[in-house]
């Protein structure tokens, strides 16, 4: 196989390719934060005039809340009530499979095509 | 760009041991006592927490096995990033460069956040009124890191050696304090985890948990990162990683047992500095003193250890042009990747500064996921193109491939479990990985040589 010998990146060039990868990274980041669809639903429950009984708790959960500085199950209502929703959509669990299969498959096709290359270069053929 | 040309041809220093290979593994990881290993609570209750944690521990010794085997053949700067080069492919070892940078630089990021949560809180308790601005304090942590990053990669782990094991022996003290064994035990496991308190979420909880579960141990595999700078890695770098994936292991577990049996798993579920918290709850106020330090050497280290492994992914990702080669320059006079250095402190910083911690954890997890499952596949590789007679290994894994299958599994659970509340995330990675493969594939790759990235004393591979 012909040497293959790289062109030399201009400083501009390097420059814009920092640039490009950043904008990619942040932005896959923290779009879905902008957006707010980062995260779960852990969505609390409203009680009104909450007692440490309809919140569940039992003497000594209370005494530990208390030394926490919770003395008053108003305070805690959020935190205990707060839940995570695990419902979801068999579609949704197939779209993740599919995207991280598909994902995968990519890497080690196009790696595999760069990785002979390489190969056939450093070794000869 | 000439001046980078000089410089990158000045190696790294050979001068760590083993004792600073565990400290580098340990230091990063340990911090994940003292924060974010409860969001797990959170997850899926106080005891699928602990399950989570055994199942991560198995998914990591299968990490350590794997990776000690690969890197005590492949001992360069990089770690993973350079197994990925010489076993998979250009393209794979570009994602994988990328996994740890991120992975580690997420990481830094939940160190600052906690530090200035620390700090916040403990002004607080003495009586500061209003709440702290945590910015100064995140920003002093980062800064004050990177600089000794800077200066060179001996005092950096051995300042981490140092401040690694008073917050380890902070943790045993605690445990030792509270278990019953001198004094009268405060924990309270039977009343805190009774009736609904036990699995909240039922089983499913428990797969939850998994997601959380990974941070216990998450960032172990760093120690590979030093492979160009330990002195003797075909012994080091096994004994060093599986050395510090037993200390995690016994850490985490006494972690949980002293913490779930002071809190309520909904408190300890959200909890941001939960072993100084349960510090607090012992009624000791030595105690409350040794866990408040500890905390902060503990982020410390981990923050330390990040920027020390993140920066060289990077390093080696620019020396090999995958990213410009400017990045690929060794400081001349303390011979650290310098440039590498600075580049990432304002990417730490804009997470650090602007995210929420639970986010900026799970960014960290998903990346270190990524390159989990990529681990088995490198393995399976490796053992394929060059069997086992072909070149010498430092150290061979037993019962290949049986751990490259068993970590693959515990893998796609653990996607599960990050889907179960953070699917959004989960998603918008991988189609960030996608697009910038796809770039680096049509791209980026042109200013690569081919055969020159081919560096190790190998023969060819077979199959090819």
């Amino acid at each position: 196989m012909a040497k293959y010998t790289a062109p030399v990146q201009s400083k501009i060039g390097q420059i814009v390719d920092v640039i490009v990868l950043l904008i990619m990274a942040i932005g896959a980041l923290y779009i879905p934060l902008w957006m707010g669809m980062a995260g779960s639903s852990k969505e609390p429950v409203a009680i009104e005039n909450p007692t440490w009984e309809a919140l569940g708790q039992n003497p000594v959960m209370v005494g530990q809340w208390e030394k926490l500085g919770y003395s008053d199950p108003a305070s805690a209502a959020e935190l205990i009530t707060a839940r995570f929703d695990y419902s979801f959509s068999i579609s949704s669990l197939i779209v993740m499979i599919v995207v991280i299969v598909g994902y995968y498959a990519i890497l080690l096709r196009f790696s595999e095509k760069e990785y002979r290359d390489v190969i056939a270069e450093k070794f000869g053929e | 760009m000439a001046n980078a040309q000089q410089t990158e041809h000045v190696g790294l220093a050979r001068v760590l041991g083993p004792a600073h290979v565990w400290a580098l593994g340990v230091g990063i990881v340990l911090v994940g006592e003292y924060m974010g290993w409860n969001f797990a609570v959170g997850k899926g209750g106080a005891y699928a927490a602990l399950m989570a944690c055994w199942f991560a521990g198995i998914l990591y010794t299968c990490v350590a096995m794997i990776d000690s085997e690969v890197t005590s053949t492949v001992a360069a700067a990089g770690g993973q990033y350079t197994q990925a080069k010489h076993i998979v492919g250009p393209l794979m070892a570009f994602n994988v460069g990328l996994y740890l940078v991120f992975a580690y630089t997420m990481l830094e990021a939940a160190n600052a956040i906690t530090v200035g949560f620390l700090v916040d809180t403990v002004a607080t308790m003495t009586g500061h009124e209003g709440g702290l601005d945590q910015r100064p304090f995140i920003i002093l942590a980062i800064m004050f890191l990177a600089w000794l990053n800077y200066r060179g990669v001996l005092a950096t782990l051995t300042f981490n050696l140092v401040i690694t094991a008073i917050a380890f022996t902070a943790v045993i003290i605690l445990f030792l304090a509270t278990s019953g064994i001198f004094t009268t035990s405060p924990l309270q496991h039977k009343d805190l985890m009774s009736g609904p308190a036990a699995l909240p979420y039922g089983w499913l909880g428990v797969l939850a948990a998994m997601h959380f579960g990974l941070w216990y141990y998450l960032g172990i595999e760093g120690t590979t990162q030093a492979a160009e700078e330990v002195r003797s890695p075909a012994r080091s770098l096994p004994f060093g990683t599986l050395a510090g994936v037993m200390t995690l292991a016994i850490a985490a577990t006494l972690t949980w047992y002293v913490s779930s049996g002071l809190m309520p798993w909904e408190y300890l579920g959200q909890a941001g500095v939960p072993l100084f918290d349960a510090a607090r709850l012992s009624g000791s106020t030595f105690l409350m003193v040794l866990l408040g330090i500890g905390t902060l050497f503990a982020t410390l280290a981990s923050a330390n250890g990040c920027i020390n492994d993140a920066s060289r992914a990077w390093f080696a990702m620019g020396r090999d042009r995958y990213l410009p080669g400017w990045f690929g320059a060794v400081h001349p006079r303390y011979r650290t990747p310098y440039r590498a250095i600075i580049f990432l402190v304002p990417i730490a910083l804009i997470f650090a500064l602007g995210a929420p911690i639970d986010q900026v954890i799970t960014f960290s997890i998903l990346s270190g996921l990524l390159e989990y499952t990529f681990m088995p596949l490198n393995i399976i590789l490796f053992r394929k193109k060059w069997p086992l007679e072909s070149i010498k290994r430092g150290y061979e894994h037993p019962f290949h491939p049986l751990p490259a299958y068993v970590l693959l599994g515990l893998c796609g659970i653990t996607f599960f479990a990050v889907f179960l509340g953070y699917g959004t995330q989960l998603v918008a990675m991988i189609a960030f990985y996608i697009v910038v493969s796809l770039w680096f594939h049509f791209w980026r790759y042109r200013f690569v040589n081919r055969g020159a990235q081919f560096t190790m004393p190998w023969p060819k591979p077979r199959g090819y």
